[in-house]
């Protein structure tokens, strides 16, 4: 039996003290434990920022990847075992600028594996720059005179994109992330957690106090109904994505369970082809 | 028995099954024991625009394409202008009389109608068996043994359609017997003795099979030209294997996905061509430094940019092997023949887990589009090995400690490998530079250490490589060595052949090897050869600086280069081999 401390790999993280990327790895070993699994199932992928180094903050399987590319990689280590637990963390510059095509491919393809975006709308790691989530107007060392791009939509995206899980949480809410995280691993296909993690450093306008001013819960919707596409969309709208808790789920076959993979995967199987299937395949070029 | 071979060639639109008729052909005629190589030329659109098809049919193996041609169909007016000035003196041109208006063909010419010819009871016959079956009465061949072939082209599409292509066999067939009887089997086709069957394949098919049949299930890619029928033999005949081949939204998904699938123990590779490559440059660093195997597969075409997506090239060797930033070492191969392919590209997935880093497959349009007769593949001296890959009794290890997946220790610098899911063997991996167990490190010493062993791992290669050259170098001493690599072997062999024919001593070198370079194995060729020249498809005479860089001091080397998107002819290059004499 695994406990919160079979997780933990004693490495200091180089963020920042107050950082909200502690919180996503507390809950991501809490929810390790709650899962019952055992450090060498879990694969952690990760791509590159402060979110990015993540990967090396649990004791598990961890992946630092390049930029942008960490669902790239975590659907090729899924793929090829599939008893694994496979779990991709990234940032908002990751997920939503240079990795932008992939994060939507794997909504579409719904390769059984959990992204957990790390969301504090600015680019740390390269000291304050604007992200594809800065609101309008935002200020950084690349946007003096404010932000004028509008920010992605990551949930309406997510709809869009054929997400099969769309869930949003906050640093500041434990356990409801520890929660969500579970849930996400648990459903079949691919699972999208926005967490938003904000940046003590970088960004005095998305602070802790201004989330949790303006977050609400779909635990407070009355009669909100996660299977509901249309009302999920229009509850985000209008929220302008302020919004926790789990938004949407549908139960679409996975690509695994699409493709029969489910059925028949041998890839982590190396060995050379059998000489009947090889003569076989030799037939077809007579 | 004496070597004897037809050239063979129909022109026509895209679109107008040219590809068809070209292959139930060659297929027919590796059913009856010829050798055969089939060569389309197109253009990258998919209706409209001319191409053609060229088979060299003979009775010893052929491995490219013969500049002249003793039989043309003519299926549009274009073939009349760009592929008629092939045709021999002895040749036959079959064509329609509208096309021949104020010209007067100085060959033997069939001139009939198409639109007359495919005229039917309630149906159109189509153009491209009715050709079919004109050349197999030119050729003498009986019909009957061509309609298997048809069967298996047209028979799952309904009887009806397999009576219409039967029809248009016959028609084409009969036209020339009535119309033309002199010309009833105007040709001898090449005297076989013995026939035995041989295998008809692509040389991006026999890389596929070379992948599958060394067990590696996962192909993640992106369509490119020329390199899309790999991925569409691997989503043909993985699944059955219990494996995937899965078309990502990019090249850069495409070549992180395997290097994903890798790293959690399958095979695992992609394939592209020059515009491909770039993008997974990045990619390809991430495996190199988390020493995870990949295997990339090449078919080069001409660049740069966009280049000439259909056209012959080999100008990606240096982006192959250097393309990467930082310091990195790859093993770059490069195959020289169809079945060089599929032995390659199986043993690039060995060289791949022992060495635990990329490896590039460098083909090139003319060997990957390339199709010819393939007598047997030996399944028999084929073994898979993994190298250092551990997979299970470690020693109980638990949390902070961590299994040394990059120990700086290891024999040969390379380290032992452990895949995510097995117990006690918890690692991590990094594009960072990192620590002896994948921790980020920039300690000075680490940086150094682990940068030595990554290079220094490789290096025996050049010792271990089975065939770093392919050598056809009779003479201790040479008057003239030709060096080539890839697709240009088999017209590098036939000017070497004529050459020697006239007295010269001429050795003949493909390399097989790129990275690392087989100094040792090519030095003393380069050495003990008056005259040497480097036959290349690419304008920088990549592969001439190549073994410049490597081999010092390195004697005079003759370039002999062509970029213009076609592939080399025999009487070209042994003219331009002369000149150097």
């Amino acid at each position: 039996m695994s406990t919160l401390a079979s997780f933990q790999n004693q490495v200091k993280p180089n963020w920042c003290p107050g950082c909200g990327d502690y919180a996503v790895q507390m809950a991501l070993q809490q929810a390790a434990v709650k899962l019952n699994l055992e450090p060498h199932q879990l694969a952690l992928v990760s791509g590159i920022g402060c979110s990015g180094r993540i990967g090396g903050y649990l004791y598990a399987y961890g992946m630092h990847t390049t930029h942008g590319r960490a669902l790239p990689f975590a659907q090729g280590v899924k793929l090829a075992n599939p008893e694994l637990t496979v779990i991709a963390c990234g940032g908002d510059g990751d997920g939503f600028a240079i990795g932008t095509a992939h994060t939507i491919h794997a909504m579409r393809r719904n390769v059984n594996i959990t992204y957990i975006l790390m969301d504090n709308h600015v680019y740390g790691l390269t000291k304050g720059q604007t992200s594809p989530r800065s609101d309008v107007g935002f200020k950084t060392k690349t946007t003096p005179t404010g932000n004028i791009e509008t920010p992605i939509a990551a949930l309406e995206l997510a709809l869009a994109s054929g997400a099969t899980f769309v869930a949003q949480g906050f640093s500041a809410q434990l356990p409801q992330l520890v929660d969500l995280i579970v849930a996400a691993v648990r459903h079949e296909g691919f699972s999208f957690v926005n967490v938003f993690s904000p940046c003590v450093t970088f960004n005095h306008t998305n602070t802790y106090e201004w989330f949790r001013e303006h977050l609400s819960d779909v635990k407070d919707i009355a009669g909100y109904d996660p299977h509901d596409k249309g009302a999920a969309a229009r509850h985000i709208m209008e929220k302008e994505g302020m919004l926790t808790g789990l938004l949407y789920e549908n139960d679409r076959a996975s690509y695994e369970q699409a493709s029969g993979l489910a059925g028949f995967n041998t890839i982590k199987n190396v060995e050379k082809m059998p000489q009947a299937n090889f003569n076989k395949l030799l037939e077809g070029f007579k | 028995m004496k070597k004897q071979e037809l050239s063979w060639k129909a022109g026509g639109q895209q679109g107008e099954g040219l590809e068809s008729l070209g292959e139930i052909f060659a297929a027919a005629l590796c059913s009856l024991g010829y050798d055969v190589y089939g060569y389309r030329q197109f253009s990258s659109r998919i209706k409209g625009g001319h191409t053609s098809y060229k088979l060299r049919i003979a009775n010893h193996p052929v491995a490219t394409i013969a500049s002249s041609c003793n039989l043309l169909i003519a299926m549009d007016p274009d073939t009349l202008e760009v592929d008629a000035p092939e045709l021999t003196a002895e040749g036959i041109l079959v064509t329609d009389t509208a096309w021949l208006e104020g010209k007067k063909p100085k060959v033997r010419t069939v001139a009939l109608s198409w639109n007359e010819l495919s005229k039917a009871d309630g149906t159109t016959l189509p153009k491209n068996i009715l050709a079919l079956g004109i050349t197999a009465a030119l050729l003498g061949i009986d019909t009957a043994k061509l309609l298997p072939l048809l069967e298996k082209q047209y028979g799952r599409k309904g009887a009806e359609v397999m009576e219409t292509n039967r029809l248009a066999l016959e028609t084409g067939y009969e036209y020339i017997k009535n119309n033309y009887h002199d010309l009833l089997a105007a040709f001898t086709m090449p005297e076989l003795e013995n026939p035995q069957p041989k295998l008809f394949m692509l040389g991006n098919e026999a890389v596929a099979l070379g992948a599958l049949t060394s067990g590696a299930k996962f192909m993640s890619a992106y369509p490119i030209t020329p390199s899309s029928e790999i991925m569409e033999y691997m989503v043909k005949y993985a699944p059955a294997e219990g494996g995937v081949m899965l078309q990502t939204e990019d090249e850069i998904s495409a070549c992180t996905m395997a290097i994903g699938a890798a790293y959690a123990g399958a095979r695992a590779f992609t394939a592209t061509a020059g515009p491909g490559l770039s993008l997974m440059a990045e990619a390809i660093g991430l495996a190199e430094m988390t020493e995870t195997p990949l295997v990339v597969i090449d078919t080069q075409r001409g660049g740069p940019s966009t280049g000439l997506p259909t056209k012959h090239e080999q100008s990606d060797l240096m982006a192959a092997i250097y393309n990467t930033h930082g310091d990195t070492a790859k093993i770059v191969i490069s195959p020289s023949s169809i079945e060089e392919s599929f032995y390659d590209t199986f043993e690039a997935f060995n060289l791949a887990e022992e060495y635990q880093c990329p490896v590039i497959v460098l083909s090139d349009l003319q060997l990957s589009l390339g199709k010819q007769s393939v007598t047997s593949l030996d399944y028999g001296k084929l073994q898979v090995r993994r190298g250092k890959l551990v997979k299970d009794g470690l020693p109980e290890i638990k949390s902070p400690e961590y299994f040394k997946r990059y120990d700086l220790e290891a024999e040969g610098s390379i380290s032992m490998r452990v895949l995510p899911g097995t117990p006690n063997g918890i690692s991590l991996g990094t594009g960072l530079e990192h620590d002896e167990v994948g921790r980020p490190s920039e300690n000075r010493a680490m940086r150094t250490a682990q940068s030595d062993k990554r290079l220094r791992k490789v290096r025996s290669v050049v010792d271990t490589f089975e065939s770093p050259l392919y050598e056809d170098a009779p003479y201790p001493q040479s008057d003239l060595l030709i060096i080539g690599m890839a697709g240009t072997r088999a017209v590098i062999s036939e000017v070497a052949e004529e050459l020697r024919e006239k007295g010269l001593r001429v050795n003949h070198v493909q390399i097989r090897l790129l990275s690392p370079f087989p100094v040792c194995a090519l030095n003393h060729y380069l050495q003990e050869a008056k005259k040497i020249v480097v036959v290349e498809h690419n304008a920088t005479a990549q592969l001439a600086r190549l073994i410049k860089m490597n081999v010092p001091p390195c004697p005079e080397l003759h370039s002999i280069l062509k970029y213009n998107g076609d592939i080399f002819y025999k009487e070209e290059l042994l003219a331009k081999c002369k000149e150097v004499l």
